[in-house]
């Protein structure tokens, strides 16, 4: 079983605070992660290639070209705080 | 691991990271304007560069062909398939909480750049150049407990080049950022501008003590570099910094320092928290990149010259001394420009006889370097921006080869074809800036000044020079300014005896 | 007039031939919405914006001209799918008022059919689940009995469909969030081919899963809404390149001699007995119309789960990654520093299921095991790969159960262990495969844990799973069975 350490690195990382019953219980979730691993052990992957894209599509790209979408203030809307055109946020240290 | 050559000195061991931020129309995975010069914020914004819900890559074409095209010039591998990354942090100016960027199959590897310390030449091995999209801007209002992002720069196209720690020196640095530089303008790739941040640099130094053949086991990295002069100066610095600590048999910290541009001086800089874990994972929006060979050589045959080839072409062709080439190198329009020039001149030389072409050449690239130069850079214009077109500043050359005119009189002209534009010959006509070279007009000027000045005869030939000077102005004068100096100076000579 | 359950087709006569207007038929609808509220199958409706299209629909209709096919028409859209100017929540608080900046293609080209959109339907939050549950604004409904799960993630559209409070609506699917609510409900599911949809402006879920579909009542309507909403965007790498076929218009109700494979691994010990009998006699129905029933065996398909376990919640953690607060979304009253603008926001936002995905996909991506264990379940995806490619040389489409049982009640589903994982062995190998597949109703069995209203008991579902790019092998036998039965007639008295 994952140790509470491991568990509220995993949360700092991912960026969510939790709660004691929330790391505990992540404790025991996450082990179970461990249990599909080890059954993942046990597949012989010799000579198999990854499953990179399931069309099998390669080299997708677009031509250099700019479309405006227009939609500035539609977006600055959804702020959750603008200042003289900005994002604001709490300052970083 | 590194080998190096065992010394009996304190070595420096210098590894460079460099982004560029490639020229392109749109951003590197979405459609919104790629524009450095953007001076609002949040202009060059859509729904993908900011992030919302929903929102998928598609890669720029063009920035990928800029990629190759500068790996195949700095002799990298390019390998068949390459693919992208996401590199996770959070950050405000990363609006998908990710980067966009290539991890263990970067587009090129194991290249080189060959630059000239001295009199030798030095390779400097280049470890990877990789694709990936640029973060936006922070601002941080000083002391004030909120911060401001911009979003315009978020997802543009950026090239990252790391090179081996193969640099010793500021000065080695300084050479290879400017032939990097070169480069990656002479491609069209970047304006490659450290102080609009088109290019970038973070060098890492360390030093290594007498006899140590590995890797220092710390290095120091510098952040906040603005000129390709200030990073030799941070260099410089750190490798005295740190060469002083080891000498009192200490070691360097690991840190990252900030250079000081008002006091030329490194400065640690807070630390950030603990290393990042970047949970990489291919990116599943964005299928592989294949490199065909039918794609690379394509590239290779669209290659332009690059400064290399046109350096060595220029010493040959032209004959000019190494700084002057070197001046003109670092300047592509400008080169383009003196070439325009030099053809030019050949056009003259079939139309007059007893013009000097090398004479006029080695003219054009002073005439290039300095005056045009000087008013190109006060003007803030590239030649081809300015109305001086290269048959009239070459016509202006023969103009001063010829005889027609002083090279006072051609700065007259030059001024007036600069700002206005217009034919030297022409501007020469409005002013009445011809030069006398006639012959016999000097002689008969020369005459009356030796019958007006007979003192100062008497004290040239007893030996006075200075009365040689006095007698040419008085020359100068009677001809109004207009005379000919070499051949006053040569008809004068010869009347005193 | 009685609008709910007439066909797409039904509906484009009534329109084209002006016996009743879009603004009419839109009110029409709105009304059954607001009349059957309480199935919760909407977390916003637009009326305003729907009758403004609708009016735009009528003069465009009045106009000479042929009118596209979903044009006046009314349809719902999960509330994953991005809708300009109104609200797109993925059934969670940390989007609970979020107006997107853009619509996403798909909502773009139903558009310019000039399409009517009633609302958005409730999902699983981030449509992370398979019952309705982890909605944040509440389970949607099942109109055959309310007291159940119409299945998830597409709760809400199955719900507003099955009960006829809209022709059709939009669905997505990763690992049988179409499938599975359809077959609960009695709708026809279309999970297309990985990229035969484009998923821009549908928010990620598991990015090289995700698959873009519809629910309707006939397996012929939904081709046609396969007509409009597939192909290639400039937007969106993963779409497929090719051309979309004509899918409507060349149906076929002819499938002699076409080869249906089942799969012995999806009739599972601990499967609804009735389930497989109603599954069983809709495949005898395939056997009676000419199809040769072929046995075959996927033993790949137990790797299935264990696959899906590791790819889903690390694409998940990482699709997540961007719901910070800081640019739109919920964002906490209560940080005191930037960090805990992020922990906070992203702790108050989130449900339950989600922090699962994200604590269990930043793990598995974390450094040292990424090698270990996410590049590892890709080579084994490879095996599921590969697998069907064999298969689907031999047989031309595979029928199995859509759901191990019929729909169970609310809040049941967590305390049944089997529930998720046999679902998972039914979907997700196919879904690992990228390929497209159909659920449709094939009868009714009475639920094995208690009562229930509905006089046959509950609706079964049928799936059909075909070749990557075989919709239209897919769409044709469900289009013969249903030309031969009338399960998808049936519709719950609500």
């Amino acid at each position: 079983m994952l140790t509470r350490e491991e568990v509220i690195k995993i949360a700092q990382l991912a960026r969510i605070e939790l709660s004691e019953q929330e790391v505990e219980k992540f404790q025991k979730e996450l082990s179970t992660i461990l249990d599909y691993v080890e059954e993942l052990k046990q597949v012989d992957v010799t000579g198999l290639e990854e499953v990179a894209q399931v069309t099998g599509l390669v080299n997708v790209q677009r031509a250099d070209i700019v479309v405006d979408h227009g939609n500035r203030e539609e977006i600055f809307s959804q702020a959750p705080e603008m200042k003289d055109g900005y994002f604001k946020v709490k300052a970083i240290l | 691991m590194p080998e190096f050559e065992p010394s009996t000195e304190y070595k420096p061991v210098i590894g460079l990271e460099i982004h560029i931020q490639l020229a392109t129309k749109s951003k590197m995975f979405g459609r919104a304007a790629n524009n450095p010069d953007q001076s609002e914020p949040n202009v060059d914004i859509d729904e993908v560069n900011t992030g919302q819900p929903g929102t998928l890559p598609v890669a720029n074409k063009e920035a990928i062909r800029l990629a190759a095209m500068v790996g195949l010039a700095l002799n990298c591998q390019i390998d068949e398939w390459s693919k992208f990354d996401r590199k996770h942090y959070f950050y405000p100016d990363l609006p998908k909480g990710y980067q966009i960027s290539q991890q263990d199959h970067p587009i090129s590897k194991n290249g080189y750049l060959d630059i000239s310390v001295g009199s030798k030449i030095k390779r400097v091995g280049i470890t990877r150049a990789h694709l990936e999209e640029d973060a936006g801007k922070n601002i941080h209002p000083e002391g004030l407990s909120y911060s401001l992002v911009d979003y315009n720069r978020a997802g543009c196209a950026l090239l990252e080049i790391v090179t081996e720690p193969e640099i010793e020196s500021g000065e080695e640095t300084r050479a290879f950022l400017t032939e990097l530089r070169n480069i990656v303008r002479y491609l069209g790739a970047s304006g490659c501008d450290m102080e609009k941040g088109t290019m970038r640099v973070e060098p890492n130094i360390s030093v290594r003590k007498p006899g140590e053949t590995t890797l220092p086991k710390y290095k120091v990295e510098v952040k906040n570099i603005n000129s390709i002069k200030f990073a030799q100066a941070a260099i410089d610095y750190e490798i005295a910094r740190q060469t002083e600590i080891l000498k009192e048999g200490g070691t360097p910290k690991q840190v990252t320092m900030g250079w000081n541009e008002k006091e030329n001086k490194t400065v640690e800089q807070r630390s950030k928290e603990e290393a990042n874990d970047y949970r990489y994972f291919p990116d599943p929006d964005l299928p592989v990149l294949q490199f065909t060979k039918e794609y690379l050589d394509e590239l290779r045959n669209k290659m332009p010259e690059l400064p290399a080839q046109k350096r060595a072409r220029f010493k040959e062709e032209f004959g000019l001394p190494d700084a002057d080439v070197e001046n003109l190198i670092n300047w592509k329009e400008l080169s383009a420009y003196f070439e325009d020039v030099v053809s030019e001149i050949d056009a003259w030389m079939e139309d007059e006889k007893g013009l000097d072409r090398n004479a006029m050449i080695k003219q054009a690239a002073n005439w290039c370097l300095g005056e045009f130069s000087a008013a190109l850079n006060q003007a803030n214009q590239n030649p081809s921006d300015s109305r001086v077109d290269a048959e009239n500043f070459a016509e202006l050359l023969k103009m001063i080869q010829a005889g027609e005119i002083s090279v006072s009189a051609a700065k007259q002209v030059f001024k007036v074809m600069f700002e206005k534009g217009g034919d030297p010959s022409n501007i020469v006509e409005d002013l009445g800036l011809k030069q006398v070279s006639d012959e016999s007009a000097i002689s008969s000027a020369i005459d009356s000044v030796i019958a007006n000045n007979q003192k100062a005869v008497a004290d040239y030939r007893a030996g006075e020079q200075k009365s040689f000077g006095f007698l040419v102005g008085q020359a100068m004068k009677e001809l109004k300014g207009k005379g000919n100096p070499g051949v006053i100076n040569q008809l004068l000579k010869k009347k005193l005896g | 007039m009685n609008l709910e359950y007439l066909s797409l087709t039904e509906l484009r006569a009534l329109l084209d031939s002006k016996k009743i207007s879009s603004v009419e038929m839109t009110r029409h609808f709105l009304e059954r919405v607001k009349k059957h509220s309480d199935l919760n199958a909407f977390i916003t409706v637009c009326e305003e914006e729907a009758l403004k299209q609708a009016q735009e629909a009528d003069d465009f209709i009045a106009s000479p001209g042929e009118n596209p096919f979903l044009c006046g028409i009314p349809y719902a859209a999960k509330d994953m799918f991005l809708t300009k100017g109104i609200r797109t929540t993925a059934g969670s608080k940390i989007l609970d008022n979020y107006i997107p900046p853009y619509d996403a293609t798909v909502i773009k080209k139903l558009k310019d059919q000039k399409a009517v959109l009633i609302g958005k339907t409730n999902l699983d939050q981030f449509a992370h689940g398979s019952s309705g549950e982890t909605s944040a604004f509440g389970p949607a409904k099942n109109p055959w009995d309310k007291t159940r799960m119409p299945g998830g993630s597409s709760s809400g559209s199955v719900s507003a469909v099955s009960a006829g409070l809209v022709p059709w609506a939009t669905a997505t699917e990763t690992g049988g969030s179409i499938r599975v609510p359809a077959a609960f409900t009695g709708l026809s599911g279309w999970k297309p081919t990985y990229g035969r949809v484009s998923r821009y402006g549908v928010i990620a879920m598991s990015s090289s899963l995700d698959s873009i579909g519809a629910v309707a009542n006939s397996v012929e309507e939904l081709a046609g809404i396969a007509g409009v909403v597939s192909g290639r965007d400039e937007q969106d790498s993963t779409t497929g390149q090719g051309d979309v076929p004509n899918y409507a218009p060349s149906l076929s109700k002819d499938i002699k001699g076409l080869k249906v494979g089942v799969p012995k691994e999806y009739f599972i010990d601990g499967m609804d007995t009735s389930v497989k009998e109603r599954v069983f006699e809709g495949i005898k129905q395939l056997e009676k119309m000419g199809a040769e029933l072929v046995d075959v065996s996927l033993p790949n398909t137990k790797y299935g789960s264990m696959v899906y376990a590791i790819i889903c919640p690390s694409e998940v953690s990482s699709n997540l990654v961007r719901y910070d607060g800081i640019r739109y979304g919920h964002t906490t009253k209560e940080a005191k520093n930037l960090y805990e603008v992020y922990a906070k926001s992203r702790a108050e936002g989130f449900g339950n299921e989600a922090k699962r995905r994200i604590m269990t996909g930043t793990y598995v991506l974390s450094a040292g095991f990424f090698d270990a264990y996410y590049k590892k379940a890709q080579k084994v995806r490879r095996l599921i790969v590969n697998e069907f490619n064999e298969v689907f040389k031999r047989v031309d489409v595979l029928a199995c159960p859509s759901t191990p049982s019929v729909a169970q009640k609310l809040g049941k589903a967590a305390e049944d262990p089997l529930f998720g994982y046999i679902t998972d062995q039914l979907n997700i190998p196919g879904s690992l495969a990228g390929l497209p597949a159909l659920s449709i109703p094939c009868g009714f069995c009475k639920p094995s844990d208690g009562e229930t209203p509905s006089m046959d008991g509950l609706p079964v579902g049928l799936q059909i799973i075909g070749p990557q790019w075989g919709e239209q092998k897919v769409f044709n036998v469900g289009y013969a069975y249903q030309q031969a039965t009338d399960w998808h007639r049936k519709h719950p008295s609500i």
